[in-house]
């Protein structure tokens, strides 16, 4: 049928072209030999990388936050062991049973019960729901109880902050609470170490030094399947806990300030004139911070925010007030330092009945019979006004606030140390036009020269001033943590030109509170070791009318938000002073029969624990 | 024996001295791969798609060993009767098939469903082989011949696509197609169809069904949608490519065994493969593929008749084509088209195929000296 030359024909057709096919194939073999050469031997590491982030979840846990010691060691803020309730929805037979058993054991409310419900809608069934963060002990033993009966349900134990002197470092330290999206987006680190409920310092130190407190994460490391089942846990690496920080203050004269500020409205700080070192720091009223942990109820959170008193002020640093009489020292110093007076000076004070008279303007003193013929320790002593009028009238505003400023008022004194500190303010003359646009006026360098008007100062620039008074007119940087080793050059700088005129000061405010007619005399202690030198202020709150005046109210019979500041600053022992103090009372009516009172019991407490703190400082430098 | 009656020619002894043992050991070796790389898929353990596996190539292997020794004429002479049973199933499926995930491919024969689409692979090569070792080399190019051959390719082609099974009817065409070329159709035909094909490309992409077209998308850039279309060939490219020179270890692809990759067992066991035996696996398991096709082609080389090489030759082109398409696809050089890896997927149908292609090898290679009238 074929012949022989077309099969031969036909045979080198089709090994020709199967030559041709089989080159093809040869080089698509080859492709893909160096496809795969491509993927799995060049890029193995990219492809490695990519499967292992496929394959493992990291879950971070919560780090464990530094803790907050005082001078002494005391855990100040520390970190408790609280006992969370989980259900894993997955192991749960009967999710709306289990839950409205826990209901019942925990007495959830109806809102907190549909909030369990829709977080199972929004988590996977291998998730988990925490149901409480903080059971009390009293729901964590009876759930135990029942435990055996509610498969999926587990105690957990967590670690959560706690502050063991509730109010008394309310301020000072802040309080933490959970992060919010604000909290996150301002900070790297904790958009960095974020999980799911993680509490952050909202205010205070706790939030200045967030950083260093956070700590590192525990990271578990699983490996999940392609839905994100955890199949096996790979490691466990261990974070490390936030550093602890140690402050120079002292529970036990914290405990005292808050008591001796309970019912009232105001601020006591003490500071070691020569260290800087905080002692005591305090502002009343003050609430509890651990209220915030598990979030604030809405009644607790009403009652602190509209208190009038105002508790969520740290009225220390955050508080500006007029400096009343207790600028006094600085006027006189600053008026002594610039030649204007020698202690010598004397004016004449006449009562309410001749007041100063300056371009129709009246000045009155505040003793109605006036003090007669009073020379610098006299007019310190007895705080009389009519002597400062004339003193700040020679004076004048622009040397005035020089001097102040080198002491400390109308800047910040902890630097960004807190959040909101006050510069207070320091008027002179520039500032006057720069600010406001108009000249300065002489009748304002003589309220200024009393603490009135445009000066305001802060509780803790007082007690700054009033140090740097104390240990002889040599600048300190006032530090609350015992490492902050800052090295600054101008430490213990002298700030005055003469020093006879800091012991001239020094003595004016001894004969304040140990002379008799002196404006704290009530408050004196003789017994040398505990004797201290301060000088009352009384800051108008209001003008005071002629009306006002002729009334002559007692403080008790003015409203509340009308009566006088009550101020008080004062240093101790006077014989060889270390401690530095300043005291505020909002409304407390005058500096003398309020504050000074609260001075005297405090130095009591300050001065008998001074060896202890010795001591502990000694010890220090050994460890060293 | 009842062998014996087949053949006429040789002894038992004759027909095991031509017996082509590497073919034979090699195909054995690719079974074993596979029944290991599937009690890989199942996690390490012997579940339903190892067990399913191992009982299918259990049965088929003898299968085709009990085959090869019928005689390669009776093949040539069943040729046309056996393309003629692959249609009329495929027309059965058209109307009575198994219908699943979208597409109607399947026959139930309760034991097992059959595909016959994947039958039809060996049925078209067996038909054009048959008809052109006839047509003499004058006539392989008369407007006759190529409108015969055009009509065997188009109908179960036609039949395929509208199952819906693109894939499967381009493998189809193109196992048919080849053997016209190795029968002598001029080459410019070839290139004129192809420049007709790639003018009208635009065109055929207008007709394509929007998954489709999502393929061809997601092939051009897997990373526009990486959790939806482009999720396969992603984690398919990351398992290889996390693979590296050695691989993860015998169950230890973590992409396959935590259920990153789809398809696991089918089209994409070679992804796994390649996961656990690394490039040095790969390249083997290319370099037995590349061993069975070259024992196909010397069988089609030694073999007197022309029906015994243009089957060889077009049944190694076909195996060579599934095994480049699978493991292109796998490792992003084509879209996603449905094929499977021979004998390594997991897939009866194909499998049944592939074995009967062989078992017409193997025949072939022992009734080589024998002519077909």
């Amino acid at each position: 049928m074929f012949d022989e030359s077309d099969n031969v024909r036909k045979i080198n057709t089709i090994n020709r072209r199967l030559f041709i096919i089989t080159a093809a194939k040869i080089l698509v073999f080859f492709g893909l030999t160096s496809r795969l050469f491509s993927l799995q031997v060049k890029q193995n590491n990219k492809y490695l990388t990519l499967s292992d982030k496929n394959r493992i979840r990291e879950s971070k846990l919560h780090p464990v936050r530094g803790e907050f010691r005082d001078y002494f060691g005391n855990i100040i803020a520390g970190n408790n062991e609280v006992y969370q309730l989980h259900i894993i929805p997955e192991q749960v037979e009967d999710f709306r049973y289990i839950t409205l058993r826990l209901k019942n054991i925990l007495n959830l409310s109806e809102k907190e019960f549909q909030k369990i419900h829709k977080k199972r809608k929004e988590i996977k069934a291998w998730e988990t729901i925490v149901v409480s963060d903080n059971l009390t002990w009293e729901q964590f033993s009876k759930v135990n109880n029942y435990l055996h009966e509610l498969a999926g349900v587990k105690t957990v134990l967590s670690i959560s902050r706690i502050y063991p002197f509730n109010e008394n470092y309310t301020h000072v330290l802040g309080y933490v609470s959970q992060a919010n999206e604000k909290d996150i987006i301002n900070n790297e680190n904790i958009k960095e170490k974020f999980v799911p409920g993680i509490r952050v310092g909202k205010t205070g130190l706790e939030k200045t030094f967030e950083n260093v407190l956070l700590g590192e994460n525990d990271i578990q490391r699983f490996e999940v399947n392609a839905y994100g089942r955890k199949i096996s846990q790979l490691n466990y690496q261990k974070g490390s806990k936030g550093q602890n920080l140690n402050l120079t203050l002292d529970t036990e004269i914290q405990k005292l300030c808050t008591e001796l500020l309970k019912d009232k409205s105001g601020s006591i700080c003490v500071m070691d004139i020569f260290s800087g070192e905080v002692i005591a720091m305090q502002s009343s009223p003050s609430f509890n911070p651990n209220l915030f942990l598990f979030g604030i109820n809405q009644d607790d959170w009403q009652l602190i925010r509209n208190d009038p008193m105002k508790p969520l002020l740290n009225k220390t640093i955050n508080g500006r007030y007029s400096p009343g009489s207790t600028i006094k020292p600085i006027v006189a110093l600053s008026a002594l330092e610039n030649e204007i007076i020698n202690p010598e000076f004397t004016v004449h004070c006449k009562g309410h009945k001749n007041p100063l008279e300056l371009y129709g303007q009246t000045y009155h003193c505040w003793k109605k019979e006036g003090h007669g013929f009073v020379n610098l320790k006299e007019g310190m002593k007895q705080s009389c006004d009519t002597y400062f009028y004339e003193v700040s009238r020679r004076l004048g505003v622009d040397r005035l606030s020089e001097t102040a400023k080198k002491f400390g008022l109308g800047k910040k004194v902890f630097g960004d140390l807190f959040e909101n500190e006050k510069k207070g303010l320091v008027p002179n003359t520039i500032w006057k036009k720069n600010a406001l646009g108009q000249s300065w006026v002489l009748g304002e360098t003589i309220i200024t020269g009393i603490g009135q008007g445009f000066i305001q100062s802060t509780p803790i620039q007082l007690c700054l001033m009033t140090a740097q008074i104390a240990n002889g007119g040599y600048k300190i940087y006032p530090k609350i943590l015992t490492n902050d080793d800052k090295k600054y050059k101008d430490k213990y700088k002298p700030l005055f030109k003469k020093s006879k005129n800091i012991k001239i000061i020094q003595k004016a405010m001894f004969s304040s509170t140990n002379e008799l007619r002196g404006t704290s005399y009530k408050s004196r202690i003789d017994n040398p070791k505990y004797q201290f030198a301060g000088k009352t202020g009384t800051a108008q709150v209001k003008r005071i009318t002629d009306k006002d005046r002729e009334l002559d109210l007692k403080t008790f019979e003015i409203p509340y938000e009308e009566r006088d500041h009550a101020l008080y600053i004062a240093f101790g022992p006077y014989k060889n002073p270390r401690y530095a103090t300043s005291i505020i009372i909002e409304h407390g009516g005058s500096g003398g029969s309020t504050a000074a009172p609260i001075a005297k019991k405090l130095f009591k407490l300050i001065i008998d624990r001074h060896k202890l703190r010795q001591s502990i400082k000694e010890k220090k430098y050994l460890d060293i | 024996m009842a062998l014996n009656s087949f053949s006429h020619d040789l002894t038992l002894f004759q027909k095991i001295k031509n017996y082509d043992f590497v073919l034979l050991l090699s195909i054995l070796i690719l079974g074993l791969t596979s029944i290991f790389t599937m009690y890989s898929t199942d996690g390490g353990e012997i579940l339903f798609h190892t067990k399913s596996h191992f009982i299918k190539f259990s049965i088929l292997f003898p299968m085709m060993i009990v085959l090869s020794f019928v005689n390669i004429k009776y093949w040539h002479a069943g040729s046309y009767i056996f393309y003629i049973i692959i249609l009329g199933l495929l027309v059965w499926v058209a109307l009575y098939g198994v219908k699943a995930s979208g597409s109607r491919r399947w026959i139930d024969l309760y034991f097992l469903n059959l595909q016959p689409s994947e039958l039809m692979k060996i049925a078209v090569i067996l038909c054009l082989a048959k008809f052109f070792h006839r047509v003499r080399t004058s006539s392989t190019n008369t407007f006759s011949s190529i409108l015969f051959s055009l009509t065997i390719i188009i109908i179960p082609s036609i039949l395929v696509i509208t199952q819906p099974d693109l894939g499967t009817a381009i493998l189809i065409s193109l196992s048919g197609l080849i053997i016209l070329w190795f029968s002598g159709l001029r080459i410019k035909y070839f290139i004129y169809s192809f420049l007709i094909f790639v003018t009208s490309l635009p065109f055929i992409i207008s007709f394509l069904k929007p998954y489709q077209k999502l393929r061809i998308l997601t092939f051009i850039d897997p990373e526009r949608d990486p959790l939806g279309s482009g999720y396969q060939i992603i984690q398919s490219k990351i398992a290889v490519g996390s693979g590296g020179i050695t691989g993860k270890g015998f169950l230890k692809g973590t992409q396959s065994y935590l259920d990153f990759l789809p398809e696991k067992h089918t089209d994409f066991i070679f992804t796994l493969f390649s996961e656990e035996f690394g490039f040095v696996g790969s390249v083997l398991l290319l370099l037995l593929y590349s061993i069975i096709i070259y024992r196909i082609i010397r069988a089609g080389l030694i073999s007197r008749s022309f029906f015994s090489r243009l089957f060889c030759f077009g049944f190694s082109f076909a195996i060579f084509l599934y095994v480049a398409t699978n493991i292109s696809m796998v490792l992003g050089l084509l879209p996603t088209v449905g094929s499977p890896l021979p004998i390594m997927s997991y897939g009866g149908s194909s499998l049944l195929a592939t074995m009967i292609g062989f078992s017409i090898v193997l025949s072939a290679n022992i009734n080589h000296r024998q002519n077909i009238s």
